[in-house]
């Protein structure tokens, strides 16, 4: 017969307890202890089990731990079955997560045994964290396959797993420890945490991609459209002149000729430095599209082209601005840049937001408070 | 310059600022001599609205004297009286062009805070927070004008600032919101919300021929000032049901047409009252809708329900089904106060109305936090408070 413990702090089964399942600590009722067996044998498949005085199962350990096992494969069936085109590698990490943390919230004690860290309450505790856990984070795979940030999860959970299993090696309760079982999980969760990290990896890559666009030789590509309501003309006269751009587009410092048909281009480039490049213009057909593309030598390789086209019913110049560049410092630092909330597409969006109102209206809104971060939006910007 | 400051939740002050300078072409400065604060400068002193950083400038209602001009405008020059629009529009682009100044496409230079909220950025305002542009607002001394050449009108030398300032705000979106109801002769008009908007509403609608206005408030100075318009009043604390009071006026339609200038803080009676009060305080709704459900619900079929309250973000149990199965149909926006200054400021020349009556308080700009207060607790008949820096 268990003894049970009062816990001072408030355990996992505060959220649980609504399931029926007995929270680690408080008073277990046979009812509950009842209902958990019969949920196990619901989902493996098992005749209801008898009850005896005190409500524990009669079947013995060992085949409990093969139907818990039973449970897990179960799952890792189910996402090899669904597993198949795209991110199947994924999908099956998302279903064996699942697995596993209901293994770990049905049957607590009895993982705990399995893996080799005894059935104490702390490790019961533990158990239905890291179950819940791995619910969590099963729910969210299946649900966003796409999405690296779920696989990350994972891999700090197998991190804080490997943590956790250090730690019940060198637990002070050491009748029911099993080092054997404890380095073999070890050693499970280790390849499973190596598995996670390069689906994180690979995803990640593709989920910058997906958002940004990667053309097969990893450039990031760009296109952006505005209308607006002038001539096509009076548009395609202003960009010809490349001198022009930089007034309206924040993040180029300056453009200059430099004969033949080539111009040098500067702009500010990540970490305050500028990076500089020479371009020549590649078609040019006045009215309808520019193109360009930088030559080789320079700090960015890129491509451009800009279209124009009447709008719909005579309504303005429709403006297609179409980018393509490989970035200084690479995936790694859009990453970066996007942490401090910059994303390329942002950034050529408010160019062409200023380059209309500089059509429109022949300068390009400001407020007070846009020009910088000033407490009182009457300041006038310096200089 | 003084100027009155946003310094958090509740917390106005008037604070020592620099002065405005020119900063683009087509800018004014203008030197203040009247502003007003309004029914949605309150949201932001409730804390309603985002983007608000400590020391941002507030007051969107102001009118007064050109000192500077920048080199582009030709319209004004110094010494002209003005009252400013309270939409900066820039007059070039698609929406200015189709006089929907209120949406400009290009005065928002943080418009890509605002797509976030609402899909596209409409017009930035003066003093309205930074998702709508940031601009120091009109509550001072001194203030910078964008598009100088499309937003100010010229007031004659005759006319009080008393009687030109409403032009700003007030009188044209009371105007709009009676204008967007399509009155035909005979119809009836019901405005929820009696204060300074919805007055305006109601005498609006009055000049747009409309048969009956039925004004529905709880404070009664606020229905008394309605009646002396003509309209006919439902005090919804003391009817069971405003929808049922409507009917019976109605003769069991329902108004033709109902304007909402009530807005976000809609004050509500009873369960559905205490429902949305709730779900705001726990931010799982944002905005307050009891007076827009009861406006829907109360519409004729195929009547119009024109919103000129201001809201900013998403709603709980809005009667969807109500609009689709009667062909409601639901007019919005933030007043085009450019399309409409100059042919309300000849109603007012020909002696049509005088906005001034709304006028309940006047004070000086050091005041404005004794202002805000008394025009958000009512205190004293508050209807409208007028700041004289």
């Amino acid at each position: 017969m268990e003894v049970f413990k009062r816990r001072p702090y408030q355990t996992p089964g505060a959220v649980i307890r609504p399931l029926g399942f007995a929270p680690a600590g408080a008073r277990s009722r046979p009812y509950t202890k009842f209902r958990r067996e019969n949920f196990l044998n619901l989902v493996l498949h098992r005749l209801p089990a008898g009850q005896s005085a005190d409500g524990t199962c009669c079947q013995d350990v060992k085949s409990q731990d093969a139907g818990l096992m039973a449970m897990v494969i179960q799952g890792a069936r189910q996402g090899a079955i669904r597993a198949g085109g795209g991110n199947g590698m994924v999908r099956a990490i998302g279903w064996v997560s699942l697995g596993l943390g209901l293994a770990g919230v049905a049957a607590p004690r009895r993982v705990a045994r399995m893996i080799g860290a005894g059935e104490s309450d702390d490790s019961r505790d533990a158990l239905l964290a890291v179950g819940l856990r791995e619910i969590a984070s099963g729910i969210g795979i299946l649900s966003r396959p796409q999405s690296a940030g779920w696989l990350w999860a994972r891999v700090g959970g197998d991190v804080m797993d490997l943590a956790l299993l250090g730690a019940a090696a060198y637990a002070s309760d050491r009748s029911q420890r099993d080092g054997g079982r404890l380095a073999a999980t070890a050693a499970a969760v280790a390849g499973i945490a190596a598995l996670d990290l390069s689906c994180a990896r690979r995803l990640g890559s593709q989920g910058i991609g997906a958002a940004v666009g990667w053309a097969q030789d990893h450039a990031i590509h760009l296109k952006k459209t505005i209308t607006l309501n002038r001539p096509r003309e009076a548009v395609y006269g202003f960009w010809r002149d490349f001198t022009n751009l930089p007034r309206v587009m924040g993040h180029l410092e300056s453009v200059e000729p430099v004969g033949d048909g080539r111009s040098r281009w500067r702009a500010k480039g990540p970490a305050g430095r500028s990076v500089e490049w020479d371009a020549e213009v590649t078609e040019d057909r006045p009215n309808e599209r520019l193109a360009w593309r930088s030559l080789p030598g320079g700090d960015v390789d890129n491509a451009g082209s800009v279209r124009f086209e009447p709008g719909p019913g005579g309504r303005g110049t429709v403006l297609t601005v179409e980018l393509r560049y490989i970035p200084p410092g690479g995936a790694l630092g859009v990453a970066i840049a996007r942490l401090f909330g910059r994303e390329p597409g942002q950034e050529i969006q408010e160019d062409l937001r200023a380059f209309k109102q500089m059509m429109e209206t022949g300068e390009v809104a400001r407020s007070e408070a846009s020009l910088g971060r000033i407490r009182h939006p009457a300041q006038a910007p310096a200089g | 310059m003084r100027a009155t400051c946003w310094m958090g939740r509740n917390d106005v002050r008037v604070e020592q600022v620099p002065d405005p300078k020119i900063l683009n072409p087509r800018d004014a400065i203008v030197r203040i001599t009247s502003t007003a604060i309004c029914g949605s400068d309150l949201h932001l002193y409730n804390g309603f609205i985002p983007t608000m950083e400590k020391g941002d400038i507030l007051g969107h209602e102001f009118m007064g004297e050109v000192v500077e001009v920048g080199r582009e405008i030709h319209n004004l020059k110094v010494g002209d009286r003005v009252v400013v629009p309270f939409p900066i529009a820039c007059g070039g682009c698609f929406s200015c062009q189709n006089h929907l100044f209120s949406v400009c496409e290009n005065s928002n230079p943080n418009a890509w805070m605002a797509e976030k909220m609402w899909g596209y950025s409409p017009a930035a305002i003066f003093g309205y927070s930074h998702m709508l542009g940031g601009y120091a607002g009109g509550q001072a001394e001194y203030a910078r004008v964008p598009y100088a050449d499309v937003g100010p009108i010229k007031v004659p030398n005759g006319m009080a600032d008393e009687q030109a300032l409403f032009l700003s705000d007030i009188f044209p979106t009371g105007y709009m919101g009676a204008e967007n109801c399509n009155i035909r002769p005979g119809d009836t008009i019901a405005v929820w919300g009696c204060g300074p908007v919805g007055q305006f509403a109601i005498k609006s609608a009055f000049l747009l021929g409309a048969e009956r206005v039925i004004a529905i408030d709880r404070f009664p100075y606020r229905l008394r000032m309605a009646r002396e318009s003509g309209a006919e009043t439902v005090n919804y604390e003391e009817v069971d049901s405003v929808h049922d009071a409507l009917k019976e006026m109605t003769g069991g339609r329902g108004p033709d047409a109902c304007i909402d200038a009530v807005g976000m803080e809609a004050h509500g009676l009873g369960a559905v009252g205490a429902y949305d009060r709730a779900k705001q305080a726990m931010a799982l709704e944002t905005d307050r809708i009891v007076a827009l459900r009861e406006a829907v619900m109360a519409c004729r079929n195929g009547g119009t329900v024109s919103v000129i309250g201001v809201y900013g973000g998403f709603v709980d149990k809005f009667p969807m089904g109500s609009i689709v199965n009667r062909s409601l149909t639901i007019r919005a926006g933030q007043a085009h106060v450019q399309h409409y200054m100059r042919p309300l400021l000849e109603r007012i020349e020909n002696g049509e109305i005088d906005p001034s009556f709304v006028i309940t308080h006047l004070m000086s700009l050091d005041d404005a936090p004794h202002g805000y207060e008394t025009f958000l607790h009512k205190q004293d008949e508050c209807m409208k408070v007028v700041l004289r820096p």
